[in-house]
C-alpha cells in the first residue's frame, strides 16, 4: 500500500510542472512560434516523466527501480556548410536524489567533398546487424538504462569521436576515432544489484564498483573502422576494433578495481533478404591482448562470438524475429587449470532472442516482447513493453524487466531482484 | 540498289500508316485495354524521371479525432513503367521527427521490395522485412500498395464502361487469396489518363473503400492529383493526402537511395 502511495505521490510531483506547462503553452504558443521561427535553428525534444518499481525487496539496492522527469532539448541548424546538432536531456532523478544534465549529442556534420563526410563532436554511433546483441558495434552502451526501463534509445550512450565516411565505386569506409576511451555505463551496483564474485554474493550499493579506466587523451584511444558493401540489396560489411573492453574485462586485485584491458576485434557480417523475411549473420573475433595466451585468470580469454537471425512478417502488422548468439571462449584449457575450483566459466554461453510485435488501433497501440534466453547459463530476461500514442503528441508507455535463472552468478540470473515493471508518459513537440 | 529502294518503301509505308493513325484519334476512339491501363500507370506512380513532394495527411476516424502526418518523398524511376525508388522523410509527428523510410520497389512478381527505416536517436538503419503491401501506410486510412502503385501483372482487366468522361476499368485478382478484396473499378480520365476515383469491392461484392482524386494540377506538363481522399465505408475512417511542392525531373543521383543519405538525409529532402 505504501508503495502505491509513493507511486502517486510521485507521479504527481513529477507531473507538476508538465501540468502547468502545457496550461502556460495554450497562451504563449502563437508568441513563442513566431519567435523560433526568426532563428535558423529547429527546437524540437519531449518532456517525459517514467516512474517504475522493483516487484520483490533487493537488500542492496532501493525499491524505485527509476523515478525520474526528463526535459529533452534537441537543437538542429542547417548551414550551406554544414548541419550543426545539439540534443541535451535535463533530469530530476529521485533514485539518485539529484538533477543531471546529460549531453546526448553536440557535433557539427559537413560533406566536405563528393566521396565524403565528416561528423565530429559527441555523437550517437551504431553499425552491424544484431538486435539487442552487438559483436561488432563496440560503442558505448548504457546497460542501467536498458534494465531499469528507460527508452531503448537510452541503451546507446554518447560517444566523443570523429567518424570520416568515404564512398568508393567499389566499397565504403567508416572511420571512427576516439581521442579518449568511452566505455560503457556498465552494472556497478548503484542502480542494480549484481553478482560480485570477489564477495561470492549479490551486491549493490553496499559495494559500488571501483574502476581503473584508460582516460589519457590521444593515448587511451579507440579506433573503430567499417568497410562495407552492398550488392544487390545484400549488405556485406568486415570490421576492425582496436582500444579495451568496453565494460570491465577484468581486476586489478590489489587494488580492488575493475580494469578494461585492451580488446583488439575483427569481425564480418552479411544481412538480405531470404526467403520472405530478412536473414543476418555476423562474426567476431576477440582478441583480449592484455592476455595473449589465456593464462591470467584476471583478464577475459580472447573469444569468438557468432550471431544468425531471421525475422519475418508472420501476419498482419505482426512482425516475429529470432536470433541465436554464441560466445567461445579460447585457450579455455588455461582459463580452466588458472581458476580455483568452482569459479571457472563455461567455454560457450549460447544466448536465444526472440522479438514479437504486434501493432493495433492504427498502429498507434504497439504491443512488443523481447526474450533473452540462455540454455547453456539457464537464465531469461524478458522485455514486454506497450506503448500507446493517444495523440500525436502524447504516449503511454508500460512495460517489464524480468531477470530469472538457475544459478545466482550467471549473466542475466544475477539480476533477478532488480525485476521491475515501469509505466511513462511523454509529451513530444 | 534494291537493298536501298526496300529501305525506302518501308520508310514510306511508316510515314503512310502514322498518317492515317492521325484522324483515328481525332474521333476519339477508345484505345485498347492494356494502353488505358499503362496510362493511367504511368500517370499515376511514373511522371517524369524522378520527383519530390511534400506530403500532408490527415487521418480522420469514426469519431472526428484527426492525426496528422508530415513528410517529403523522393522518387526515382529506376525504368520507367518498372522499378523505382523512394525516399521518405518524416517532418510529423514530432517522435517521428528526422526518420527516414526508404523502399526499392521490384515490379516482377517474383521479387519483394527491399525497405528501410533509419531510426536517428539510435543512430540505427533497420532492414525491415517485406510485409502484406495491403497493411496501412503509417497509421492512415492509405494501403502502402496505394502509396507505391500495385503491379498491373497482378489483375486482370476489363473495361467495364465507357462515359463522356471516363473509362471504367474493373481489376480482378489473378492470386484472390492474397488481397482483402474481391475486384476494384477504377475511373480514369478520358482526356489524360489520370484514374479519378478507385472503388474497391469485398468478396461479396459490397463496396467498402474508395479512393477519390480531389484535386488535379498541371505542374510541369504533368497533370498532377495534387489532393486525394480514401474513405473506408467500414471503419467510417478517412485519410487525406495533400501534395505541395511538387516538382519534377529534379536529377536525384543514384546514390540518394544508399545507406549513405539514409543516415545523413541530402539537402533535397529535408526541405
Amino acid at each position: 500500500m505504501i508503495r502505491f502511495q509513493n507511486i502517486l505521490a510521485g507521479l504527481i510531483l513529477v507531473a507538476a510542472p508538465f501540468l502547468l506547462r502545457a496550461s502556460a503553452e495554450e497562451n504563449n504558443q502563437d508568441a513563442v512560434g513566431s519567435f523560433l521561427r526568426e532563428l535558423p535553428v529547429e527546437v524540437h525534444g519531449f518532456y517525459e516523466i517514467r516512474s517504475g518499481y522493483r516487484l520483490q525487496k533487493d537488500k542492496y539496492e532501493k525499491d524505485m527501480s527509476v523515478m525520474e522527469s526528463r526535459l529533452q532539448i534537441d537543437l538542429a541548424s542547417y548551414l550551406d556548410w554544414a548541419d550543426l546538432k545539439v540534443k541535451g536531456d535535463v533530469i530530476g532523478d529521485m533514485v539518485e536524489e539529484q538533477a543531471d544534465f546529460d549531453l546526448r549529442e553536440a557535433n557539427i556534420f559537413t560533406r566536405p567533398a563528393d566521396f565524403m563526410d565528416l561528423k565530429v563532436g559527441r555523437q550517437i554511433l551504431t553499425w552491424g546487424t544484431g538486435d539487442l546483441l552487438f559483436i561488432n558495434d563496440l560503442f558505448p552502451k548504457d546497460w542501467n538504462s536498458f534494465f531499469i526501463g528507460r527508452d531503448t534509445e537510452y541503451l546507446k550512450a554518447p560517444s566523443d569521436a570523429a567518424k570520416v565516411s568515404l564512398f568508393g565505386d567499389i566499397v565504403n569506409l567508416d572511420i571512427v576515432y576516439t581521442p579518449q576511451f568511452d566505455l560503457d555505463r556498465f552494472i556497478n551496483g548503484e542502480r542494480i544489484s549484481y553478482w560480485n564474485s570477489n564477495l561470492g554474493r549479490l551486491a549493490g550499493r553496499d559495494a559500488i564498483m571501483g574502476t581503473d579506466k584508460p582516460n589519457r587523451w590521444f593515448r587511451d584511444n579507440e579506433i573503430a573502422v567499417r568497410l562495407y558493401k552492398n550488392i544487390d540489396n545484400y549488405e556485406l560489411a568486415f570490421y576492425g576494433y582496436r582500444g579495451y573492453w568496453k565494460s570491465p574485462g577484468g581486476q586489478n586485485i590489489a587494488r580492488n578495481q575493475a580494469i578494461f584491458p585492451d580488446l583488439n576485434v575483427y569481425g564480418t557480417s552479411v544481412l538480405g533478404a531470404v526467403g520472405k523475411g530478412i536473414g543476418n549473420f555476423e562474426f567476431g573475433y576477440y582478441e583480449s591482448d592484455d592476455d595473449q595466451s589465456g593464462k591470467d585468470p584476471l583478464i577475459n580469454n580472447s573469444e569468438l562470438r557468432f550471431l544468425a537471425g531471421y525475422t519475418q512478417e508472420v501476419g498482419r502488422d505482426f512482425t516475429a524475429g529470432f536470433q541465436y548468439y554464441v560466445e567461445y571462449m579460447l585457450d579455455y584449457g588455461r582459463h580452466k587449470d588458472s581458476m580455483p575450483v568452482g569459479l571457472d566459466r563455461d567455454r560457450d554461453r549460447h544466448v536465444t532472442t526472440v522479438r514479437l510485435t504486434k501493432l493495433l488501433m492504427n498502429q498507434n497501440l504497439r504491443c512488443s516482447l523481447f526474450t533473452y534466453y540462455s540454455p547453456s547459463d539457464k537464465d531469461v530476461y524478458m522485455r514486454p513493453n506497450i506503448n500507446y500514442k493517444a495523440t500525436d503528441n502524447l504516449a503511454l508507455e508500460t512495460g517489464a524487466n524480468v531477470f530469472f535463472g538457475d544459478y545466482p552468478g550467471t549473466f542475466f540470473a544475477q539480476f533477478q531482484n532488480n525485476t521491475n515493471i515501469y509505466v511513462a508518459l511523454r509529451y513530444s513537440f | 540498289m534494291t537493298k536501298y529502294m526496300t529501305i525506302v518503301l518501308i520508310l514510306l509505308v511508316f510515314a503512310l500508316s502514322s498518317l492515317a493513325a492521325e484522324p483515328k484519334s481525332a474521333v476519339q476512339k477508345v484505345p485498347d485495354i492494356d494502353t488505358i491501363t499503362n496510362k493511367a500507370n504511368m500517370m499515376a506512380y511514373y511522371q517524369g524521371m524522378d520527383g519530390k513532394a511534400k506530403v500532408t495527411m490527415t487521418i480522420t476516424n469514426k469519431q472526428g479525432q484527426k492525426r496528422e502526418r508530415e513528410f517529403i518523398i523522393l522518387r526515382k524511376d529506376v525504368n520507367d513503367g518498372g522499378d523505382q525508388k523512394y525516399f521518405v522523410y518524416f517532418e510529423r509527428p514530432a517522435d517521428v521527427r528526422r526518420m527516414v523510410y526508404m523502399v526499392h520497389k521490384h515490379t516482377g512478381l517474383q521479387k519483394d521490395d527491399d525497405r528501410w527505416l533509419y531510426l536517428p536517436a539510435l543512430d540505427l538503419v533497420k532492414r525491415i522485412a517485406t510485409g502484406d503491401k495491403r497493411t496501412s501506410f503509417i497509421g492512415s486510412d492509405f494501403l502502402y500498395e496505394d502509396v507505391s502503385g500495385r503491379s498491373l501483372a497482378e489483375d486482370t482487366h476489363e473495361l467495364i464502361e465507357t462515359t463522356e468522361q471516363y473509362f471504367v476499368i474493373k481489376n480482378v485478382p489473378i492470386k484472390a487469396d492474397t488481397v482483402e478484396f474481391g475486384y476494384y473499378n477504377v475511373s480514369i480520365d478520358r482526356k489524360n489518363f489520370v484514374p479519378m476515383k478507385m472503388e474497391y469491392f469485398d468478396k461479396q461484392g459490397k463496396p467498402y473503400r474508395i479512393i477519390e482524386s480531389k484535386k488535379v494540377e498541371i505542374i510541369q506538363g504533368f497533370p498532377t492529383v495534387v489532393t486525394s481522399e480514401v474513405t473506408d465505408l467500414k471503419t467510417g475512417g478517412k485519410t487525406e493526402m495533400a501534395f505541395s511542392d511538387v516538382k519534377y525531373d529534379i536529377n536525384l543521383g543514384d546514390d540518394i537511395f544508399t545507406e549513405r543519405y539514409l543516415r545523413k538525409p541530402p539537402r533535397e529532402a529535408m526541405r
